[in-house]
């Protein structure tokens, strides 16, 4: 037996698995075909939030009058801002690779295939070196993730030139004058937010009735507005009937509300959702059960083969960092036999788009649905002393609590910043906190912070400050 | 210096009572050595000691009861090492008969006694409960009492899923540990009249759980007369065939066969009710009642369906020895599937027992005498001993309760079927 563990894939998933299994004194190996990171760290959620960070200090600049400032002329060279994204992409990947060293884990760079063993699949792996090695060990775990969806029926399928996904969307030669963005998710909304903000025409389109169509609906309803008036355009409830190359750009045909329509611009980005990376990796031959592009595995990761686990995107939705890394870092411990009881963790979301949108557990219609009565409170940043200071004004605060027990079921926030607050309401969740302790704890003057102890009062009708 | 710890002689005790103390300071103690005697609700344990050294100071005094599990109750220095500061007994904070209650417990949730082996996470009274914010409101809501809920969140603590899965009415009101909550006097006996023998571990346990089940558990009783002439006979022969082993095997030992035969005859009958569903036993784990001085205890013959009647015999014997001078370890009576309580040498004729919790079903067994009985329309004599099978209707119905009671009575009386 060469390893007590193998993971398939580096990503936020896979490497936190694997020194979590290391700290747990296993002998772990992880084999990466690409980059150590994954796509999180080399093509997702880190370098995304490189370009938006630019984005938005891009925007403060054409707002500095309303703070007594002044400025010539703003500008931005386009390269360097992908690049800057690129070197912090680059500064993180060789961030794994010292937490790999340090942990003792042995990195495996090539493509993983499994094949029928005992007590787990052996792992051949071809390696980037050249060649190939076989290893096997007492635990494999599927930690591949998962790549954008494409839809060859309607033409949407990347072409790295026009039609981009996430990858090249990051990675743009030029900035697009004009851009249709497929998708009002999270990945297709963050694009769209950057892009306008350098200045792009640009237009969402959504097949959904709402964008940001997991969030809560008034969320989704200021979140459109909010967009809007920055000047984002959307085709909600639009189906792609066609997407093509024309000209020197692309275009779409849409049907929208029993009307066609088409759509030009120069570039078009896909982000219609995920489907996990379960090719090549031998599972037909070894009978793994799939269900629509996604492992299936129990609560602890386990898949109908003996010694084999699948955690994260592989393993099907929520498609977040955050969420593999919990099922990583369970799964390990299920097998050293040490799970730890939190399995069940809420998972928050969060969406960094200008304003930031961030929700944790139910919306006011699913627990409506689930059967709860509900308490609902409600707090716009509008009249908040932080916010007005500030002069990040936009969004709100709700809460959702069951009637009945004062259970905390969902927390939904839009506006500046929300994505560093909801782990306030995460942690609530977790431990199960009722309103009585939200109520009793005290939130520091001013903080934006503020508005979350607000919306909680207000479900019970003691809103302070409205 | 070495603290000696107040050891956990189970998993689930809290604190006990330190009964006796053999050593005293200035003595020599070698690793292994029995240097003091524990009692918990169930059992008295010796304590051997894990380090070497001379006793500094006994801080624990003999007697004392309520002392926590890992309390410091003596200190030894090495060999020739210099003396601590003396401790006297009386500073130390276990040293106070009765622990005070730490924490007031809720009003709703009376203080849950010390439980017995089989109850879920005991905790003593007083003791803080660790819960969720959102457990605890359940838990008021339901009437659900949070000291008998075993936690499944970090470190125990209980979370909203552990009460969702608890009974309501688990919240024991003080009236239903047995003790009164009228006094004596003021139900006419004269104060003086009677002496107050105050309540032990086991006396508090056994008011507990009985009064539970008794309470709790919808049971009914299967009653069957048996014919013992073929057993006893085969039991003189056994013995004969044993002689030189010095085994001897007496009826009830039979009994227990008998029962773990039956009990793998009639499977439905080796269960245990839990709120998740059935619990069907693999084996049939024999609890049997044995009196000791202050109440009983039921030690375990385990997997009895394997065992030889000889093997029985020994087993039982030593486990009987050991409960009257209270030396079982908590292993040794925890967790039996089925119990047999025999009052025969009483000359009970029959009578029905308890339900043991969790255990589906209980055997009482009357004496074995001679009675009248009828036989192809013939007056005959044989020996007859009637049994009454207890049943926890929530999990042995009628009919299976009845058709165990078939499968018994007919290993009883032709015995050579158990050999089957």
């Amino acid at each position: 037996m060469d390893f007590d563990l193998i993971v398939i894939g580096a990503g936020p998933g896979g490497y936190v698995a694997a020194i979590r299994a290391a700290q747990l004194g296993m002998k772990t190996a992880i084999i990466e075909r690409e980059n150590l990171g994954g796509i999180c760290l080399n093509w997702g959620c880190i370098p995304t939030k490189a370009l938006l960070k630019t984005a938005e200090t891009y925007e403060h600049l054409d707002h500095l009058a309303d703070y007594g400032l002044s400025i010539e002329k703003r500008g931005f060279d386009f390269e360097k801002v992908v690049a800057r994204s690129r070197g912090v992409a680059k500064t993180l990947s060789g961030g794994i690779a010292f937490l790999m060293k340090k942990n003792k884990i042995e990195v495996i760079e090539g493509a993983a295939k499994l094949e029928k063993g005992s007590p787990a699949p052996k792992v051949t792996v071809a390696l980037k070196s050249g060649g190939s090695r076989t290893v096997q060990a007492k635990h494999v775990i599927i930690a591949t993730g998962a790549r954008a969806r494409v839809i060859p029926a309607v033409g949407m399928v990347p072409d790295g030139e026009r039609i981009w996904t996430y990858r090249e969307a990051m990675t743009p030669k030029a900035m697009p004058k004009s851009l249709i963005v497929i998708g009002s998710g999270a990945i297709g909304i963050e694009f769209a937010s950057f892009y306008r903000a350098l200045g792009a025409g640009v237009t969402v389109v959504e097949a959904m009735d709402r964008i940001l169509p997991v969030e809560d609906e008034e969320v989704s309803a200021a979140a459109l507005k909010s967009f809007e008036k920055r000047g984002l355009k959307f085709r909600i409830g639009a189906k792609v009937t066609k997407l093509a190359k024309e000209g020197s750009g692309v275009a779409i045909e849409l049907e929208v509300g029993g009307k066609s329509e088409k759509l030009t611009a120069e570039k078009a980005i896909v982000a219609v959702g995920i489907e996990g990376n379960v090719e090549n990796l031998g599972l037909e031959a070894l009978g793994v059960k799939l269900d629509r592009g996604h492992i299936v595995n129990d609560k602890h990761g386990a898949t109908n083969v003996p010694g084999l686990y699948a955690i994260g995107d592989v393993a099907g939705p929520p498609w977040l960092a955050h969420k593999a890394s919990h099922e990583g870092v369970h799964c390990v411990e299920h097998i050293a036999g040490k799970a730890g009881p939190t399995l069940d963790s809420p998972i928050p979301g969060c969406t960094y788009a200008d304003p930031q949108v961030a929700s944790v557990g139910l919306t006011e219609a699913a627990a409506k649905k689930a059967g709860y009565a509900v308490k609902v409170g409600r707090y716009p940043f509008q009249n908040h002393g932080k916010a007005i200071a500030s002069g990040d004004t936009d969004g709100f605060v709700k809460t959702v609590f069951d009637a009945k027990t004062g259970a905390l079921l969902g927390a939904h926030m839009i506006g500046h910043e929300v994505t560093e607050m909801i782990q306030g309401y995460v942690i609530a969740m977790t431990m199960e906190a009722t309103e009585a302790e939200l109520m009793g704890t005290v939130f520091p003057h001013p903080t934006m912070s503020e508005a979350m102890h607000e919306a909680t009062l207000a479900a019970y009708g003691q809103a302070l400050h409205v | 210096m070495t603290d000696i710890l107040m050891p956990a002689l189970s998993p689930t005790m809290e604190e006990g009572k330190l009964a006796k103390w053999n050593i005293k300071v200035g003595d020599t103690v070698a690793s292994g050595m029995i240097i003091a005697e524990i009692e918990t609700d169930k059992a008295t344990m010796e304590v051997e000691a894990v380090d070497e050294g001379v006793v500094d100071a006994i801080l624990v005094e003999a007697g004392t009861e309520g002392v926590k599990v890992n309390a410091v109750i003596a200190r030894l220095k090495a060999e020739g090492g210099a003396a601590s500061a003396p401790a006297p007994a009386d500073k130390a904070p276990e040293a106070k008969a009765a622990p005070a209650p730490e924490a007031k417990p809720a009003p709703a949730a009376a203080p849950s006694l010390v439980a017995a082996a089989a109850s879920p996470a005991p905790k003593a009274a007083g003791a803080r409960v660790f819960a969720s914010p959102l457990a605890k409101r359940l838990a008021k809501e339901k009437g659900v009492d949070l000291a008998a809920v075993k936690g499944t969140g970090p470190h125990g603590r209980i979370v909203k899923a552990d009460v969702e899965g608890a009974k309501p009415g688990a919240a024991a009101p003080a009236a239903h540990t047995g003790g009164q909550s009228k006094s004596l006097e003021s139900l006419g006996i004269a104060a003086g009249s009677y002496d107050l023998v105050p309540l032990d571990g086991m006396r508090k346990v056994i008011a507990r759980r009985l009064t539970e089940s008794f309470r709790d558990i919808p049971h009914f009783p299967l009653t069957v007369d048996i014919e013992i002439d073929a057993l006893l006979a085969a039991r003189v022969k056994i013995n004969a065939a044993l002689e030189k082993s010095g085994v001897k095997v007496s009826v009830n030992d039979i009994l227990i066969k008998a029962s773990a035969m039956a009990l793998k005859a009639v499977p439905e009958a080796n269960a245990s009710f839990t709120p998740d569903g059935i619990a069907m036993h693999h084996n049939a784990d024999i609890a049997v009642a044995v009196a000791i001085e202050g109440g009983l205890i039921t030690p375990i013959v385990r997997k009895a369906e394997t065992k030889t009647l000889s093997q029985i015999a020994t087993e039982m014997k030593d486990l009987a020895a050991r409960a009257r001078d209270r030396k079982l370890a908590p292993a040794e009576f925890q967790g039996g599937t089925f119990s047999l309580s025999n009052l025969g040498m009483f000359g009970i004729k029959n009578f029905s027992s308890i339900i043991n919790e969790p255990q589906g079903c209980i055997l009482s067994v009357g004496a074995g005498e001679q009675r009248p009985v009828v036989k192809n329309g013939q007056l005959a004599v044989a020996t007859v001993m009637s049994v009454t099978l207890t049943c926890d209707h929530r999990v042995v119905d009628g009919s299976v309760g009845a058709k165990w009671v078939q499968a018994f009575k007919s290993y009883c009386e032709d015995p050579v079927t158990m050999l089957a």
